[in-house]
């Protein structure tokens, strides 16, 4: 807050041009949606798109949502061309972000209703989907924002996520599941503390430090796979965490499935987001560690050890890293494959950024990318005219329009990338 | 008005270039940080392959290899130059880049769809004479990863979207432009079902230079592109009056700002010219080596490029040397994985170490006391 105000009056004027421009561009976006809503899906869509919204043996069935594809993307694109010509009009920019989102929701539903327009299609299956892609992500996220709150920016959650797949298949293959969780959670904390000590004590350009440790972590992981996997094919098998039911409150409709079937990492990852919001912002600690990512000087005045806090911090962000990496092995397919986080630790970087720098948000926009996700794999079913490879691209497209979108608004710690040198 | 502003301006630009030439720069950081940087990472590498039970004798073996297959014949020598044209062409425009403060991780895509484009001017201008055809499809690869570039660098200017993240979803998104691409029926070779593009003709290749003396010899004429390269961009970097204020707003971006530099031109011409090195290092590859585009034709020269262009500290010749030494590992690598069985990922690992400690020297001076001469400059070197 004090940040943005100092900024603001820093460079008053351009700021707001700046503004008026950004709600200009999303303006446009949203018009250029509107026709594509319009001319596209409105036009084409014919019949009826079925939303299945449960199954027929569970305890409550809900009847199918119906929608006729026509009229509702009719008035989805009129929607989005009312959001778009509102940008230009005085008093738009206020809502720049806002119609941003709700436009891109908008047209999400739109897609959908016209791809599975006279046909039939499973909600909760694509919801429930949405919640188990969206876990590393939503991890990757925390551990970003455990690690910019005390300032130090990490690239390398790609590569923590990577360590943590890798030493849940070594060591869950050894030991079994549990003792490959646990020591995916030490190997990715003790990223973190290496990330820390290149950083904090060795004073490594941040990213440069990120970009090393993900490079190192690829090499490493895909060497020993080659070398040591392909020959002793029993250290890359492990046990896998099944989903389990949470009794009564598994069997309510759409919600049921989503949220309280899933496995232990889906309801890992939702206890740590709750834990690091309450963390962060509601005990002394928390509000020690978020003094020094805004103002370390100040921090360091008041008797914080801000390089102790800092290693603390991104040590915790590695081990919340490794646990989400375990997801990919252990919480999935039990088997390591090279590279196989494939970008997700960026995408949960760019969830970070999205959701604002809270543990909250960046789940909220890990589930966004995971919607993205599953969506795309579910689009393969229904045999959409749009080639496999552009819905593939739509999440990293996603992240893109967020970042490129969101980020006047959001504010990062104020410190945020800085090294700290106590005088 | 003006005039005294650009005599300021090149006041300016002679201390500043008097601080960045060579004769300046401290000898330790340019020459035995790297060295050290170098052993220190043979050293862990050989403790990893120990590690993975590898016994002594094949470590020493795969060394051996290493050398022989980088430096130890002609054919190694040329197949390290051949290596280390595309890291050097992608690593100059990173270090263009991160001399403007933009830390662009997109080498990779822009080398991609550079390449594709080289080899579509290849394949579709069939027939011209070389001395046109092959500046056309090297300018394609050049032109196409500019622009491609350029949507990361207007992004910034334009929104402030963060370079790195844009950069990396462009990336994700060029392998499955490359995918689709390489599906269409113009572009995707006859006859065949797999993704691969039409072959590019002889008039669009990159010349071998010493096939006279063993038509296995694969170093071609881009090594004269990549020094040329080199010398471009010593000049704009460091004799050009748009290269002083990349690096003037990559010292300070609101300095430069006041001093009326236009900052968002600065920013996408940066991510321009530094994709249009990525593109050209693209063309290069499928023109000089692959003759053809297949999916993940670039095998991760983008991602090399970073650890290059950091490793020659953003400095062309810099940025020449470690792609020599980049190159010479990845051709030893190849030689060792035949050799002594060990598979060329140890290398990565290797580039990743050589990395670590170049661009923590004060982590080079901990672990090295002895080889620096006082600890009081050791402070001031911090980056």
């Amino acid at each position: 807050m004090i940040s943005s105000q100092t900024q603001s009056t820093q460079s008053g004027t351009t700021l707001d041009s700046g503004k008026a421009r950004q709600a200009r561009i999303t303006g446009a976006i949203l018009l250029a949606l509107a026709c594509l809503v319009l001319f596209v899906f409105g036009m084409d869509a014919s019949g009826d798109a079925t939303f299945r919204l449960s199954r027929p043996t569970d305890p409550w069935a809900v009847p199918n949502l119906v929608v006729p594809a026509g009229p509702f993307n009719y008035i989805a694109g009129a929607i989005l061309a009312f959001l778009g010509v509102r940008q230009f009009l005085q008093g738009g920019v206020r809502w720049t972000s806002l119609s941003l989102g709700l436009g891109l929701a908008i047209l999400v539903m739109a897609f959908l209703v016209w791809a599975t327009a006279g046909k039939a299609f499973s909600l909760t299956g694509m919801l429930q989907a949405t919640m188990v892609r969206a876990v590393p992500i939503a991890l990757g996220g925390l551990a970003g924002v455990l690690c910019e709150r005390v300032a130090v920016v990490n690239i390398a959650i790609e590569g923590m996520l990577l360590a943590g797949a890798f030493t849940g298949a070594l060591i869950g293959s050894l030991l079994g599941g549990w003792g490959g969780l646990a020591a995916a959670v030490v190997v990715g904390g003790a990223f973190g503390f290496i990330l820390a000590a290149l950083v904090v004590t060795y004073r490594m350009d941040q990213i440069i430090a990120g970009v090393v440790i993900n490079l190192f972590v690829l090499g490493l992981t895909s060497y020993v796979s080659s070398q040591v996997f392909s020959e002793y094919r029993h250290l890359n098998n492990a046990p896998v965490f099944r989903a389990f039911k949470i009794p009564l409150l598994g069997d309510i409709p759409v919600i049921g499935p989503m949220l309280f079937k899933q496995n232990l990492f889906v309801y890992g990852a939702l206890i740590l987001v709750a834990i690091s919001t309450y963390y962060l912002f509601f005990t002394r600690n928390g509000l020690r560690a978020r003094a020094v990512g805004e103002h370390p000087e100040a921090a360091d005045t008041l008797g914080i050890n801000v390089y102790r806090t800092r290693y603390i911090h991104v040590t915790l962000g590695g081990m919340v890293a490794g646990f989400g990496g375990a997801w990919f092995t252990l919480g999935s397919v039990g088997r390591f494959d090279e590279n196989m986080t494939g970008g997700r630790g960026f995408i949960g970087l760019a969830a970070m950024i999205f959701g604002r720098w809270h543990p909250v948000g960046a789940l909220a926009a890990a589930l966004v990318f995971g919607f993205a996700d599953s969506l795309q794999q579910k689009l393969a079913l229904l045999r959409t005219p749009i080639p496999s490879e552009f819905l593939a691209m739509s999440p990293y497209i996603a992240t893109i329009i967020v970042v490129a979108g969101f980020i006047g608004k959001a504010q990062p710690p104020a410190a945020d990338g800085k090294p700290y040198v106590k005088e | 008005m003006s005039k005294t502003l650009n005599d300021k301006i090149d006041a300016a630009a002679e201390t500043l270039l008097n601080r960045t030439s060579r004769g300046r720069e401290d000898f330790e950081t340019l020459v035995v940080v790297p060295i050290f940087a170098v052993i220190v990472a043979l050293i862990l590498g050989a403790l990893i392959m120990l590690a993975t039970n590898v016994d002594l004798a094949t470590i020493g073996k795969s060394y051996v290899a290493l050398a022989h297959g980088s430096v130890g014949s002609l054919s190694a020598i040329s197949e390290t130059l051949t290596a280390a044209i595309p890291l050097v062409l992608a690593g100059l425009g990173l270090a263009l880049g991160f001399r403007a403060g933009l830390f662009n991780i997109g080498a990779e895509g822009q080398l991609l769809l550079g390449g594709m484009a080289a080899v579509v001017a290849g394949f579709m201008l069939d027939g011209l004479p070389w001395v046109v055809h092959l500046p056309i499809a090297l300018l394609a690869g050049a032109l196409v990863g500019a622009l491609y570039a350029s949507i990361a660098g207007w992004l910034k200017a334009a929104t402030g979207a963060h370079e790195v993240i844009s950069t990396i979803m462009l990336n994700l998104i060029s392998f499955r432009l490359l995918d689709y691409f390489l599906r269409q029926p113009f572009i995707q070779k006859e006859g065949r079902a797999d993704p691969i593009s039409k072959s590019v003709p002889d008039s669009a290749e990159l010349p071998r230079l010493l096939d006279w003396i063993d038509p296995n010899l694969r170093v071609h004429a881009g090594l004269f592109l990549m020094l040329a390269a080199v010398a471009f961009v010593y000049w704009i970097l460091f004799r050009s009056k748009i290269g002083f204020a990349f690096r003037a707003s990559g010292e300070n971006l609101h300095a430069a700002r006041y001093a009326g530099m236009h900052s968002s031109f600065i920013i996408i011409a940066a991510m321009a010219t530094a994709g249009a090195l990525a593109g050209l290092a693209g063309a290069s590859q499928v023109l000089g080596v692959l003759d053809r585009a297949t999916p993940g034709f670039s095998a991760g020269i983008g991602f090399d490029a970073i650890a290059v262009a950091l490793m020659g500290r953003s400095h062309p010749l810099g940025v020449l040397l470690a792609g020599l030494l980049f190159g010479a590992l990845e051709a030893g690598g190849r030689q060792m994985q035949v050799d002594a069985g060990v598979s060329i990922d140890l290398i990565s690992i290797i580039q990743a170490l050589i990395i670590v400690f170049i661009a923590a020297p004060l982590l080079v001076k901990a672990i090295f006391p002895w080889g620096f001469r006082s600890d009081s400059q050791a402070k001031g070197g911090a980056k």
